[in-house]
C-alpha cells in the first residue's frame, strides 16, 4: 500500500523520477532566493520577474520554436534588463524599487503579448506558462541541476553582504562598495532561478515554489539557517507530493505541487509556533518552574 | 594635529543648499559636539563627511586619515528590525573592515565582539534577536558595533535621542573612552547640558557656521540668539548665494 502509494511511481516511471529531480534541484535553487526576498519584503518582486521573463521566452520560443537554449537565453535576458534596470532607476533617481520595476515589467510584458501577435501563428505557449515537468528532458534536467548549483554558489558567495544589505543597508553602504552590485546579483539570481523553475513549473508557477515555502518556514524558524532548510524542505516534500497527487488523480502537475505548498502554508499559518494564529490567540504559559 | 578641514564646503539637496562656505577645522583627537537649531544643516555635514553626499561646492579634507576610517552611526538608520539577526551577529558586522565579505570571524574576533557586547552592558543578550530589543539596548548594541569599528573618527547623530538616561550616561562613558584613545569624535547633540558637561569643544551651526570653538565660548546666549535669527530668517528653502560649481 504504502510502496504502491508514494514509491511505486517513482520506482516504474522514469519520467516521474526525472520530474522528481527537476523539482527537488529547483526547490534547491530557487527556495533560499526565495527566502530572502520574503525578508526584504520583496514575495511580489518575484512575481514582477516571472512576467517579465515571460516575454523574452516568448520570443525565444517564435525564433526558434521550442528551444531549451533559445527559451532559456530569452528569458535570462528579458529578466536581467528588467532587473538591472529597476535596481539602477531605484538607486539613482526617486522613483522607489517598487515602481520601477513595476514600469519595467509591464513594458517588458506588453513588447512581449505586442511582439507574439504582430508574428500572427496561434504560438501554443503553454509550455511557458505552466510549463512540462513530466517531460523533462535530459538537456532540461542538466539545465535545472546546473542553474541551482550556480544559484547556491553565488548566493553562499554575497551572503554576508546579502544578509547586511537586508539587515543594515546604510551601514553596509558607509563601509564598503558592494552594496550596489550584491543587489544587483541578487536581483540576477532571483531571474536565474525563475527561468530554471519556468521549464518545469511554467513561469506563474515558479514563483510559487519561490515564495510559498518561505512564507511557510517563517512560522517555523526564526533564524536564517533555520528559515532555508525549513523552506527547503518544505519545496521538496510538496514536489514530491503534488507530483504524487498529479499521478494518482490525473492533475496537472505543477499546479498540484504549487497546491501542496499552499496547503501547508495554511496549515503553518495556523499551527505555526512563532507568530500563527493559534500561537497568538493561545495564552502562553509563562513564569512557571 | 589636524584631522578634518572643511574648506568652503557648502551641501545641500536637489542643489538648494543647507550648509554654506564652511571653513573650519577638526583637530585630531578632539571631542566635538554639533548644536544649532532644527534645520541647521548638522546631519548634512555628517552625511558630507561620510561621503554619502557629494559637496555642491568646497570639500571635505581628510589629514593622514582616509574615508575607511570613519564611523557613522546615523540618527535614523534603517536598520530592517523584523530581519532576523542576533545582537551578536549586529555587533559582528563592526568587523568588516578586517573580515570584508569573504574572512573568516575566527575566535579572535568572537572574543573582540563579546568584549565590546559587555562593553556597552548588553551580557546576556548575545543571543537575543535585534527585533526583540528596546530602543535602548538596540543603541547599546549599535555603540558596540561602533567599538569594533575601531575608526579614527566617529561620527554619531543625536546618538541619544529617546533613550534612558542611564543608557545615556553608559554611552557618555563609551565616547570618554574613545576621546581617552585619541579618536576624534563629532556628536549632533540637541541637550545643552549633555554638551557643556561632556564635551570640550563645540561647532554651533545655522546653515553657515555661527562659532567654533571651546564649548564654553560658543555656548553664549548671544550665540544662540544668532543662531535662531539665521535660521528663522531663511525658512523654507533660502537661497543665500549662488552655487557655483554644482
Amino acid at each position: 500500500m504504502i510502496w504502491d502509494t508514494f514509491i511505486a511511481p517513482f520506482a516504474d516511471f522514469g519520467f516521474m523520477r526525472r520530474a522528481l529531480l527537476g523539482c527537488f534541484a529547483i526547490a534547491i535553487g530557487s527556495t533560499p532566493v526565495g527566502v530572502f526576498l520574503m525578508l526584504r519584503r520583496m514575495s511580489l518582486t518575484g512575481d514582477a520577474m516571472a512576467h517579465a521573463i515571460l516575454p523574452g521566452a516568448a520570443v525565444g520560443f517564435l525564433i526558434s520554436g521550442l528551444s531549451l537554449g533559445a527559451m532559456t537565453i530569452g528569458g535570462l535576458i528579458a529578466g536581467m534588463v528588467v532587473a538591472v534596470a529597476s535596481g539602477l532607476v531605484s538607486r539613482l533617481t526617486v522613483l522607489k524599487e517598487d515602481a520601477s520595476l513595476a514600469a519595467f515589467y509591464l513594458i517588458s510584458l506588453a513588447l512581449g503579448v505586442l511582439i507574439v501577435s504582430t508574428r500572427g501563428s496561434n504560438v501554443d505557449l503553454m509550455h511557458v506558462l505552466f510549463g512540462t515537468v513530466l517531460a523533462l528532458d535530459n538537456a532540461a534536467l542538466m539545465l535545472l541541476c546546473s542553474f541551482s548549483s550556480l544559484s547556491l554558489i553565488v548566493l553562499a558567495v554575497i551572503f554576508r553582504p546579502l544578509v547586511l544589505e537586508c539587515a543594515d543597508p546604510q551601514f553596509l553602504r558607509s563601509v564598503s562598495r558592494l552594496s550596489i552590485l550584491t543587489h544587483l546579483v541578487f536581483l540576477c539570481l532571483v531571474v536565474m532561478n525563475l527561468v530554471a523553475g519556468f521549464h518545469a513549473l511554467g513561469t506563474l508557477m515558479a514563483v510559487g515554489i519561490m515564495i510559498l515555502p518561505a512564507a511557510t518556514a517563517r512560522f517555523w524558524a526564526a533564524s536564517i539557517g533555520g528559515l532555508l532548510a525549513i523552506a527547503v524542505l518544505v519545496a521538496m516534500l510538496s514536489s514530491a507530493a503534488g507530483l504524487l497527487l498529479s499521478y494518482h488523480y490525473g492533475l496537472p502537475s505543477g499546479p498540484a505541487i504549487i497546491l501542496v505548498t499552499g496547503i501547508l502554508y495554511v496549515l503553518s499559518l495556523i499551527f505555526g509556533p512563532i507568530g500563527g494564529v493559534l500561537a497568538k490567540v493561545l495564552p502562553r504559559r509563562h513564569y512557571q518552574s | 594635529m589636524v584631522a578634518l578641514a572643511f574648506r568652503n564646503l557648502t551641501l545641500g539637496y536637489d542643489r538648494h543648499p543647507a550648509v554654506h562656505h564652511l571653513e573650519t577645522e577638526i583637530s585630531s583627537g578632539s571631542l566635538t559636539a554639533i548644536v544649532g537649531p532644527n534645520g541647521a544643516g548638522k546631519s548634512t555635514l555628517l552625511k558630507a563627511i561620510t561621503g554619502v553626499l557629494t559637496p555642491l561646492e568646497g570639500r571635505v579634507i581628510f589629514d593622514e586619515i582616509t574615508r575607511e576610517d570613519v564611523a557613522y552611526l546615523p540618527q535614523k538608520s534603517d536598520i530592517d528590525l523584523t530581519f532576523p539577526v542576533s545582537v551578536t551577529e549586529l555587533v559582528a558586522m563592526g568587523l568588516w573592515k578586517e573580515i570584508g565579505a569573504f574572512g573568516r570571524l575566527g575566535r579572535k574576533g568572537r572574543e573582540r565582539v563579546q568584549e565590546a557586547i559587555e562593553a556597552v552592558g548588553l551580557a546576556g543578550l548575545e543571543k537575543r534577536a535585534i527585533g526583540a530589543l528596546s530602543g535602548g539596548q538596540l543603541q547599546r548594541a549599535l555603540f558596540a558595533r561602533l567599538l569594533l569599528q575601531d575608526a579614527k573618527v566617529v561620527l554619531l547623530d543625536e546618538p541619544f535621542s529617546a533613550i534612558d538616561a542611564r543608557t545615556m550616561s553608559d554611552l557618555i562613558g563609551v565616547i570618554r573612552g574613545w576621546h581617552n584613545d585619541g579618536r576624534t569624535v563629532l556628536a549632533v547633540l540637541h541637550d545643552h547640558e549633555t554638551v557643556r558637561d561632556h564635551f570640550p569643544q563645540t561647532l554651533m551651526l545655522a546653515r553657515e557656521m555661527v562659532a567654533h570653538g571651546p564649548t564654553p565660548q560658543v555656548m553664549t546666549q548671544a550665540n544662540h540668539s544668532r543662531a535662531r535669527r539665521m535660521c528663522e530668517a531663511n525658512p523654507g528653502d533660502p537661497i543665500l548665494c549662488e552655487v557655483t560649481a554644482a
